[in-house]
């Protein structure tokens, strides 16, 4: 087992949140959404490789890749429309904060890392549940590879 | 000081054309005095990532809704918001969003509790604006913040509580939740996540008439023709019919609230904004499950029309 520990990345990013007002946060959110990369050629000619996560107010696909050795990193891949900033928002927060990471250290993630970014009294506790559910299906995915 | 309605030949069909403005309206009169366009969005976001010039946002959560009650925001409230976004108690609002207007139909609701007079939907919403390659900016409008009167919200004209819901039946009830939320068979919408309703089904005698059938494909309203096929020859409504709509927490209902108001002319007709999340959480209210409507419940305090 391991403790939960929030990976550094992932912790500067919440503290970037946490030290602005609440409009700026959402300002911050609308930055990860823009600068969220578009898909790499083997995924994008082939979208039936990724998988929807439903629990998402609008559409939101995500596929993995789990590498070899003993640290096992993982690289996220996130497609989500235009018209879905926030959900594109979740994913960039996400991406930025644990990709490459080795897997046990993305499974030691808490859950509740997306009630940390003090976004839910704007973004309302219905929409950060797509945050949380993107979570929970790497994680699960991670420990379904293993 | 309103401005003139849009004359085009297909609102004229609709009992209340003034209701609708088309792209094309708006387009020519972008920046007209007395006209504040809004918009309003399920994607809290959205509106920052480009909008109509001079458009300001509502936000449905953090600025319809009381921060603490589950309730609408009270006059005083209402009044400070619209002063904020530079709206006076003659404007001409224009309301605009994503996702056929599902939520900017529901702005035009909230703004109607409090009598606010001229306030209209841009047919097709923000979909069809951004497909015709219309103008968007990130530029925060100017606003110039006016005075609003502090005017009583007015709930007993169209909006429903559960009591009034439950004296209502007998009297003809649209759900306008998809078909497996109306069956029981799900409480919230493919692809939306959980949102803690205890039971699945439908309140007895509600006819199931998805609310996005009222939409075309390119998110404007269906032809008037089309609306009376759907709600009076397939859900049996008629002439002077006292109706009542829901579905979750009372969005996707203002959408067909509008429809069956403006533009079917039908003059009285509540949206029940409880909804699902009230009545399939309430103690010993009854519902029905399946695909049929279900009979009346015994010692109702309606009898059937």
């Amino acid at each position: 087992m391991t403790a939960e520990t929030v990976p550094a990345k992932l912790a500067e990013i919440i503290d970037d949140f946490q030290a602005l007002s609440e409009p700026d946060r959402l300002q911050l959110l609308l930055e990860f959404s823009t600068g969220l990369p578009g898909l790499p050629a083997r995924y994008s000619d082939h979208p039936e490789l990724l998988e929807q996560v439903v629990e998402c107010q609008s559409p939101l696909f995500l596929t993995m890749e789990i590498g070899g050795g003993p640290e096992r990193p993982v690289h996220l891949f996130f497609s989500a429309p235009r018209e879905a900033p926030t959900t594109r928002g979740f994913a960039g927060v996400l991406l930025e904060g644990l990709d490459g990471l080795p897997a046990a250290e993305v499974l030691a993630v808490p859950d509740d890392v997306p009630d940390r970014l003090g976004l839910t009294r704007a973004i309302t506790p219905l929409r950060m549940r797509g945050m949380s559910a993107m979570l929970g299906r790497i994680k699960r995915n991670i420990r379904d590879a293993q | 000081m309103t401005l003139a309605p849009d004359p085009q030949d297909k609102f004229a069909e609709y009992a209340h054309p003034e209701r609708l403005v088309s792209t094309d309206w708006l387009t020519a009169n972008l920046g007209a005095e007395g006209l504040v366009v809004v918009e309003s969005d399920e994607d809290v976001l959205l509106y920052e990532t480009g909008h109509i010039p001079g458009a300001v946002k509502v936000d449905w959560h953090t600025e319809l809704n009381d921060e603490v009650t589950r309730d609408y925001i009270d006059g005083e409230g209402f009044a400070r918001l619209m002063a904020s976004k530079g709206i006076s108690r003659d404007s001409t609002v224009v309301v605009y969003g994503d996702k056929s207007n599902w939520w900017a139909a529901y702005a035009l609701w909230v703004f109607t509790l409090f009598g606010h007079e001229d306030v209209r939907l841009l047919d097709g919403g923000r979909d069809k604006w951004v497909a015709e390659d219309r103008p968007l900016t990130t530029d925060k409008p100017g606003i110039t913040a006016v005075d609003y009167p502090i005017v009583d919200r007015d709930d007993a004209s169209i909006r429903a509580y559960l009591s009034d819901v439950l004296d209502h039946l007998g009297n003809p009830l649209i759900d306008v939740r998809s078909g497996d939320e109306y069956t029981g068979a799900r409480t919230t919408m493919p692809a939306y996540p959980e949102e803690g309703a205890l039971r699945g089904g439908h309140i007895p005698t509600a006819r199931s008439v998805p609310w996005a059938r009222a939409a075309a494909p390119d998110g404007t309203f269906r032809s008037r023709a089309e609306l009376d096929a759907i709600y009076r020859d397939e859900a049996g409504l008629q002439d002077g019919d006292d109706v009542v709509a829901y579905c979750r927490i009372g969005e996707r209902s203002s959408h067909t609230w509008f429809v069956l108001t403006h533009l079917l002319g039908f003059d009285r007709v509540r949206n029940y904004d409880g909804s699902w999340t009230e009545w399939g959480n309430a103690v010993r209210v009854p519902i029905v499950r399946g695909t049929e409507p279900g009979e009346l419940p015994a010692g109702s305090r309606t009898s059937a029309r």
